[in-house]
């Protein structure tokens, strides 16, 4: 099998779980048995794709043709087979996980849900594949549009409030300044291809270059820049299943995947290094990174607490893109991956103990350390690898990353970088210090642990951050990839 | 240029539309509004008809040899206009009918009074007597 | 005789014909049925009169035999059997969802005549379409336009009444301006044809008397097309109008008050005298956009649904008059595409409002609650359709707000840019409403659970609501003839 023939595949497969999820539903373990099987396969199809692609045998899928001259097209490239791999692998851990508290938890309209999870699945993949701009910006709006169903999923007033706000921002920005962007992009260039090195003529003008980067960057809501980062905290009303793979990993690291497929195959490296609206976004980044961390510090809220977290986190990613320099990008790429693993584990961790002790707050958890112990275990692994220490996954992004501000002779974002790894410290490692080390205030009695099936997730993630650490090579070369 | 009074037509038909407008605008009462609506329409066909009017003209149809002919087809055209606004005001007509027999008046501001009624609290369809104001 | 020769009279004279038949039979089945077969007769006629405008150029037809300019022609050219396309295949679809809707929604006794009133309403629609002949186009547009205020007026509720009132008003000030206006140009130049009017005019382009009649034509096709601030009348005649009605009125009433400005600003005036020398485009520019702006926002804050759809029309409306007052081909086949794809959302939304009225009665937004699992065909298929007026990628709204965009930015107004942006945003967050009433909130206690529409109802919709999509991935149909359209339009008659 060549990776042209599984292409096909790989785009359809979620899809049609969605269908096969919508038919068994009336079976629940059937049902959950098919949403397994197919996360399995899909990591497997990706994984065989990834190891049969290779720079001279780029496949390519043609999905339609609306407007003569652009196509709606696939093309993996690696920093999209990084990404794939990386949605496809947590997809059946979340899974997993989800069996466990969605039934613990004992949720309404499962059905809907994982039908609507296999469809943002399926988006994630379009993603990560897309040939071309407007392939991307269909599946960008369609993940928008799968995962609001699963932010109102509990029907309540605050539930719908929250989905509006996502909507609304996510929407707004992407069809108000991203759209803009790529409309814009085809008038000039009449090409939204992905292109090594960029699609623009090298004389078009500066301060347009600069516009449309601005539109492009603050367009992709998706990466919770701010000032548009409010709905990542909304969305958190959603069942934790949802915050993990959606809001950690799958929507905000398209958003961000965005980001650095525009900084790399529209703009090229070599143009955005000599825009100046590169530097005000990377400060713009910096800033987000800072101010986010400082409002988790204020969280009390275990899933706000961790949505800041992941707009800060995004931002170093935002950031590595837009020094157009081979460390930021390299290192942007990497942090797709690493975070991903490391904040889905915590995602994970907030939801095992909502379900088993009925705790949101960090406040509460005053010596939960004793309960449930191999969760808070876990939740430490995940919060060192985000702190980006070793020996954790985490280590080798951040590295990369203040590499490419000292690159690029930005010493101030370097600063940022530091000190936000201490604001990372102080208030993800609250957690587990408060869980091991206070007393609780009441007596609790013996352990009591999280559902068997979510305890077998977080082991799988927290020990991925781990392998991150020494096997951090093969992921490295890959993201090369996309600079050759 | 011709002087105002060789005009004349003209500004009958300007003064006949602006009285109809205005009574279409002014008047509240419905069946008003028709008459201004009509006398609107009618001053387009005195335009029309005054267009294909020439001094001892005659139409070049019937007759051989006719050296100072007039124009026909605005007039023919301008029956069938009449035809349409004579629809239109029959139309009208039965609408005001209806009209009386839905609200028990023809008068505008007492329609808008009772339709703000029924919109508040609630809106109401008038299928539903136990919501109507009546 | 060939019946090919006779395609552009056939498609008027079926529904023309068949309207007193429905009358004289008297029978509401019976009367359905001609109305139903009439239609698809006459949707044929326009597919095979469009495959031979596209192949063969402009078919001319001379109605009883006399020659132009004397007697009335019949023109055909690209645009015309385009939008007759539209309107036969709207009309066949509504008809085809009708008998179950009507039956419910209308007075029994008035059953035949409705249908012969829909009818009519569909023949003149049409007749303007393929109509050369200046006067000819005002007989038509007034056949359609009394029948739809009795039509209107057949709603339940008795605000259909008075907001058919109110349309007769208003439409017959337009049509009255419109009259005015041919009276001008035919004063100045002797002539109804439009082809002759078109090469007579030029010469005598900058007297006063050209000047007002353009004015005059311009006012009252403006207040049929509902343009902003000129719409008044469309919003209560929609929302009351029995849901047929809404759905065909919506889908081709305005789409053909669009095509008759096209006719006579570009066709007739030439789009140098209408878009150049008078300043027409700023205003069409204008007003366009605070339409699309006011009549979004307005529609956000509506509580009946049918209301709030629309005034979406009307911010549509804006759309399609935006892309010609930019006064380019490419702004002018956006128009021509915007009307096609409108016509397909719009119909697909309010024929779905007729499968829910039809099951609870009323379209207010709180009836709307739990409707997603209760009729999950029809919220499906208002889903899609909305989806496709906001513009989401992947249906056909998106591809008409592409090319507006694409065309806005070729003269580098990038502010309208933004703003039509800003007009999906809002249509955004009134679609929002819907959906979220719809699977996000619980009904009130004691109200009837309604059971899924009947497939016939279903059937139509669904149609149109693929059509959606379809047009959305393959365009070729729609947006090629919109181009080939408009360039034929502004380069003159070939």
């Amino acid at each position: 099998m060549s990776a042209q023939a599984l292409l096909p595949w790989i785009i359809t497969l979620p899809f049609l779980t969605a269908i096969a999820v919508l038919l068994t539903g009336r079976w629940p373990n059937l049902r959950e048995t098919v949403s397994l099987a197919a996360g399995v396969g899909q990591f497997i199809l990706v994984a065989l794709m990834t190891t049969y692609w290779s720079p001279e045998t780029t496949p390519s899928l043609v999905l339609a043709e609306p407007i003569p001259g652009m196509a709606l097209s696939l093309s993996p490239e690696p920093l999209g087979l990084l990404f794939a791999l990386v949605a496809s692998f947590l997809w059946p851990v979340t899974t997993l996980y989800a069996i466990g508290y969605m039934r613990g938890h004992g949720e309404e309209n499962q059905t809907r849900f994982y039908a609507a999870f296999a469809i943002s699945i399926g988006a994630a993949m379009g993603i990560a594949l897309a040939g071309d701009m407007l392939a991307l910006f269909v599946f960008y709006e369609l993940l928008t549009l799968a995962t609001y169903p699963l932010v109102t999923h509990a029907g309540t007033d605050e539930a719908r409030k929250a989905g509006r706000v996502y909507l609304v921002i996510l929407m707004g920005t992407s069809v108000g300044l991203l759209l803009f962007a790529v409309i814009w992009t085809w008038q000039l260039t009449g090409t939204l291809s992905f292109t090594p090195g960029g699609v623009f003529e090298p004389d078009t003008g500066g301060l347009l270059l600069g516009t449309l980067l601005m539109l492009y960057v603050l367009g992709t809501g998706k990466a919770a820049l701010m000032p548009f980062h409010r709905w990542l905290p909304a969305a958190m009303v959603a069942p934790t299943p949802v915050s993990a793979l959606l809001h950690a990993v799958a929507v905000v690291k398209a958003g961000v995947f965005t980001i650095l497929k525009v900084a790399v195959y529209i703009f090229g490296l070599d143009t955005l290094a000599g825009l100046a609206a590169a530097d005000w976004l990377a400060a713009l980044a910096g800033l987000t990174i800072l101010l986010a961390s400082l409002i988790a510090m204020t969280r009390d809220n275990l899933k706000a607490r961790l949505a800041y977290s992941t707009i800060s986190q995004l931002g170093y990613i935002v950031l590595g893109a837009m020094l157009g320099n081979a460390a930021g990008v390299v290192g942007g790429g990497m942090h797709i991956a690493m975070h991903a693993f490391g904040k889905i584990t915590l995602f994970f961790c907030a939801g095992a103990i909502l379900v088993a002790a009925h705790k949101t707050r960090v406040s509460e958890l005053d010596g939960l350390g004793h309960q449930m112990p191999l969760t808070m275990l876990a939740f430490t692994i995940g919060a060192v690898s985000i702190v980006g220490l070793p020996p954790f996954g985490g280590t080798w992004s951040k590295w990369l990353l203040v590499q490419g501000t000292l690159d690029a002779g930005l010493w101030l974002l370097t600063a940022v970088l530091l000190v936000s790894s201490l604001l990372n410290i102080i208030y993800l490692m609250a957690v587990p210090l408060r869980g091991f080390f206070a007393t609780p205030a009441a007596q609790t009695s013996g352990m009591r642990e999280a559902p068997l099936p979510s305890l077998l997730a977080m082991g799988i993630t927290a020990t991925g951050c781990l392998l991150l650490f020494f096997y951090a090579e093969p992921i490295y070369r890959l993201v090369w990839g996309i600079l050759l | 240029m011709s002087n105002v009074s060789d005009l004349f037509n003209y500004w009958v038909v300007v003064f006949l539309m602006m009285a109809g407008f205005y009574v279409v605008i002014a008047q509240g009462n419905l069946i008003k509004k028709l008459i201004g609506l009509s006398l609107f329409q009618a001053s387009v066909f005195i335009f029309y008809i005054s267009l294909g009017f020439v001094e001892g003209g005659i139409a070049p149809i019937l007759e051989e040899g006719v050296s100072n002919y007039a124009n026909p087809l605005p007039h023919v055209l301008i029956l069938t206009a009449i035809v349409v606004s004579v629809a239109t005001t029959a139309v009208g007509l039965a609408l005001a009918v209806r009209i009386h027999e839905a609200y028990g008046s023809i008068e505008e501001d007492d329609i808008q009074t009772l339709d703000l009624e029924a919109d508040d609290p609630d809106e109401a369809p008038s299928d539903k007597p136990e919501d109507s104001p009546r | 005789m060939n019946l090919g020769d006779h395609l552009p009279l056939l498609a008027i004279i079926l529904p023309l014909l068949a309207a007193p038949v429905c009358v004289l039979i008297g029978r509401a089945g019976a009367a359905w049925l001609i109305a139903l077969t009439s239609s698809v007769l006459s949707l044929a006629a326009a597919a095979a009169l469009l495959q031979g405008v596209v192949q063969e150029r402009t078919v001319s037809y001379q109605l009883g035999g006399w020659a132009p300019p004397w007697g009335i022609e019949l023109r055909v050219d690209l645009l015309g059997a385009y939008v007759l396309l539209i309107v036969c295949a709207m009309a066949a679809m509504v008809m085809a969802y009708a008998r179950r809707s009507v039956i419910r929604e209308v007075e029994a006794a008035l059953i035949p005549a409705f249908y012969a009133a829909l009818l009519l309403v569909f023949a003149g629609l049409a007749g303007i379409t393929v109509t050369g002949d200046a006067f000819n186009l005002f007989v038509f547009l007034e056949i359609s336009s009394l029948a739809s205020y009795a039509l209107i007026s057949m709603g339940r509720d008795r605000r259909a009444v008075s907001a058919a009132f109110q349309y007769l008003v208003m439409g017959s000030i337009g049509a009255t301006f419109i009259l005015i206006g041919i009276g001008f140009l035919y004063l100045m130049t002797g002539t109804l044809n439009m082809q002759d009017l078109a090469q007579r005019l030029p010469a005598v382009s900058d007297t006063r008397t050209v000047r007002a009649g353009f004015a005059f034509l311009t006012v009252g096709i403006g207040l049929k097309l509902a343009l902003f601030p000129l719409h008044l009348w469309l919003p209560n005649a929609y929302a009351y109008a029995p849901s047929v009605v809404s759905a065909l009125l919506a889908a081709t009433a305005t789409k053909v008050a669009v095509y008759a400005l096209l006719r006579f600003i570009i066709d007739v005036f030439g789009a140098d005298f209408s878009l150049g020398d008078m300043p027409l485009n700023l205003l069409l520019i204008l007003l366009g956009s605070l339409g699309i702006l006011v009549a979004s926002l307005v529609a956000v804050y509506q509580d009946n649904v049918k209301r709030m759809l629309a005034y979406s029309s009307v911010a549509q409306v804006g759309y399609m008059v935006l892309g010609i007052g930019l006064a380019s081909a490419a702004g002018v086949s956006a128009a021509i595409l915007h009307l096609f794809n409108h016509a397909l959302m719009k119909g697909a939304l309010f024929l779905a409002l007729g499968a829910v009225a039809y099951q609870m009665g009323r379209v207010r937004l709180k009836d709307f609650a739990g409707l997603g699992r209760s009729m999950p065909w029809t919220m499906a298929a208002i889903v899609v359709s909305g989806l496709s007026l906001i513009g989401v990628p992947g249906t056909a709204g998106f591809i008409s707000k592409w090319y507006l965009v694409l065309a806005i930015l070729e003269q580098d107004l990038w502010p309208l840019a933004m703003l039509v942006l800003v007009g999906s945003i809002l249509a955004l967050l009134y679609m929002g409403r819907l959906v979220e009433a719809a699977y996000f909130q619980h009904p009130e206690k004691n109200t009837v659970v309604p059971r899924e529409a009947p497939l016939s109802l279903l059937l139509p919709l669904w149609v149109l609501a693929t059509a959606n999509l379809y047009f959305g991935l393959f365009t070729d149909l729609n947006v090629g003839i919109a181009q080939q359209a408009s360039s034929q339009l502004l380069e003159g008659r070939p």
